[in-house]
């Protein structure tokens, strides 16, 4: 029997989602912009309510454990294991919710926050309940900043939740949410990632334990309590249950942000948006920090993280490139490395100096004026490892793929050939910043 | 085998590429292309203890640390 109620009242017409049944985060609403408080009580009915009972803050943190529920911000960590750690704490936790989403290539955060506000702030106040945190840290995008406020301004006017919620605007910058940057953020105004250990849930914001979670996680979260484990199991892999966000761009009929279950092939989610528009070349997955493949491996694969590990891929934070073949994948990943190298955060020479020169090494290569792929493979080495934060290892992961992948097109390029007849600009980069 | 259980790491923000580490501690610490210590994982046998402690002291920026 489920420890939490789960109120899957569709027998008698009321609240609730089916089980096994898509979407789940995502409903079809008619009418734009936000879905009211009354919008999305009517689906889901209020929060369950569990306070400061101890006994049902023991009962929820199972069951999000038996749910299998992980981290969709990109690194995939169990998210009951991160509650534990949070609450295990000595000093009062503290929550941030990352809605800050700084990849340009990926929107499925700031859609989940314009369409279904409550539901990501359902998941910040059962979190905040779950770790014993008063306050709970609404950092998002600037984009949808403005929805999320009047979210939570409707919250406050109906009801108490029992926490503070406090809406903050992510800062504009690739690093940016990384957990140690956004606690940084938070605290002092500074976006860049601090040394780790000590990590944030032991040692975070004030020096509090802190809870950094995506805001998709959350909202599968307030979903996981009203609905139980096995609901959201009914969807997904045994391994990795339940369902996600995936953004795709580029070589499709209809970009933008569809929700799969886990473990669908990479084909069949190309097909939920139109499928290929044009012949595909090779597919970016997982985001900026993720792997190229070629487009006959990639897409019969499940998209799940045991899946896409035949060519060694993961779903990251869900975004599916789909280049054309007519589009110069070296050139374009030449200019995503050079945008990441821009969004170092200066902190860490091995990745100020490293990330540089490489992207040259790769501008080089992508316009044949050089042609020196021992150079590119020595300084990814050397590169690896040595931030204080991920950001090189990210970086390093996408440009080794690229070298793997377009190995043709490399040779093609010291001839003095491209196969690229299109602008540059499938993967989106935001202009440079003044530096 | 004796062994120590110590073992080096930098903090790679405080970290400025002085490079006196290296030049005390070459059996374990090298340099990469742009100056910055790349530190092996293993413990720093008993005979390189000395030397260890040393490069650590001898860090103007204290970004090389004992763990």
């Amino acid at each position: 029997m489920n420890a939490v109620d789960t109120r899957n009242r569709e027998a008698d017409g009321g609240p609730g989602l089916r089980a096994g049944h898509l979407p789940r985060l995502l409903p079809q609403r008619r009418g734009g912009g936000p879905a009211s408080w009354e919008e999305h009580c009517a689906r889901h009915g209020g929060l369950p309510v569990i306070g400061w009972d101890e006994g049902w803050r023991g009962q929820l943190m199972a069951e999000v454990g038996r749910s299998g529920l992980t981290g969709r911000g990109g690194a995939g960590f169990p998210t009951a294991r991160k509650l534990r750690a949070v609450a295990a704490g000595r000093d009062a936790p503290v929550v941030i919710a990352n809605g800050t989403e700084g990849e340009p290539a990926s929107a499925k955060d700031k859609v989940l926050l314009a369409r279904e506000p409550h539901l990501v702030l359902d998941g910040a106040v059962l979190a905040a309940q779950l770790v014993g945190a008063r306050q709970a840290f609404v950092v998002v995008h600037e984009a949808v900043r403005e929805i999320v406020d009047g979210a939570v301004a409707e919250r406050k006017q109906g009801r108490r939740d029992g926490i503070r919620l406090k809406v903050m605007t992510g800062a504009d910058r690739f690093v940016g949410g990384e957990a140690s940057a956004l606690v940084n953020w938070v605290g002092n105004g500074i976006p860049l990632p601090t040394v780790t250990p000590p990590r944030a849930a032991e040692h975070g914001l004030y020096g509090r334990p802190t809870l950094v979670q995506n805001v998709e996680t959350l909202a599968h979260l307030a979903l996981i309590a009203r609905y139980g484990a096995a609901w959201f199991r009914s969807l997904g892999t045994a391994a990795e249950p339940g369902s996600m966000l995936v953004t795709l761009i580029g070589g499709v009929h209809r970009p933008g942000v569809y929700e799969i279950e886990i473990g669908r092939p990479v084909g069949e989610i190309l097909a939920l948006a139109g499928g290929p528009a044009v012949p595909l070349g090779a597919l970016l997955v997982g985001g900026y920090f993720g792997t190229w493949a070629g487009p006959e491996a990639a897409c019969p694969l499940p998209f799940s993280a045991n899946g896409l590990s035949e060519v060694g891929a993961s779903p990251g934070a869900g975004l599916i490139a789909a280049l054309p073949t007519d589009s110069c994948g070296l050139a374009e990943t030449a200019r995503v490395a050079r945008y990441l190298a821009g969004e170092s955060a200066g902190q860490c020479g091995p990745c100020v100096f490293g990330l540089d020169a490489i992207a040259g090494a790769l501008e080089d290569l992508a316009v044949g004026r050089s042609f020196r792929p021992d150079l590119l493979r020595r300084w990814t080495g050397q590169v690896e490892g040595r931030g204080a934060c991920h950001h090189p290892d990210g970086a390093v992961r996408l440009i080794r793929s690229a070298l793997r992948v377009f190995g043709a097109e490399i040779d093609r390029h010291a001839q003095g050939l491209c196969c690229g007849r299109r602008p540059l600009g499938v993967l989106p980069v935001p202009p440079r910043r003044q530096p | 085998m004796t062994t120590t259980g110590a073992r080096l790491r930098v903090d790679p923000i405080a970290c400025d590429g002085r490079g006196l580490c290296a030049e005390v501690l070459p059996e374990l610490i090298t340099l990469d292309d742009w100056g910055f210590p790349i530190i092996g994982d293993g413990e720093v046998p008993p005979g390189l203890m000395a030397a260890a402690g040393e490069a650590i002291r001898l860090c103007p920026l204290l970004a090389l640390r004992r763990c």
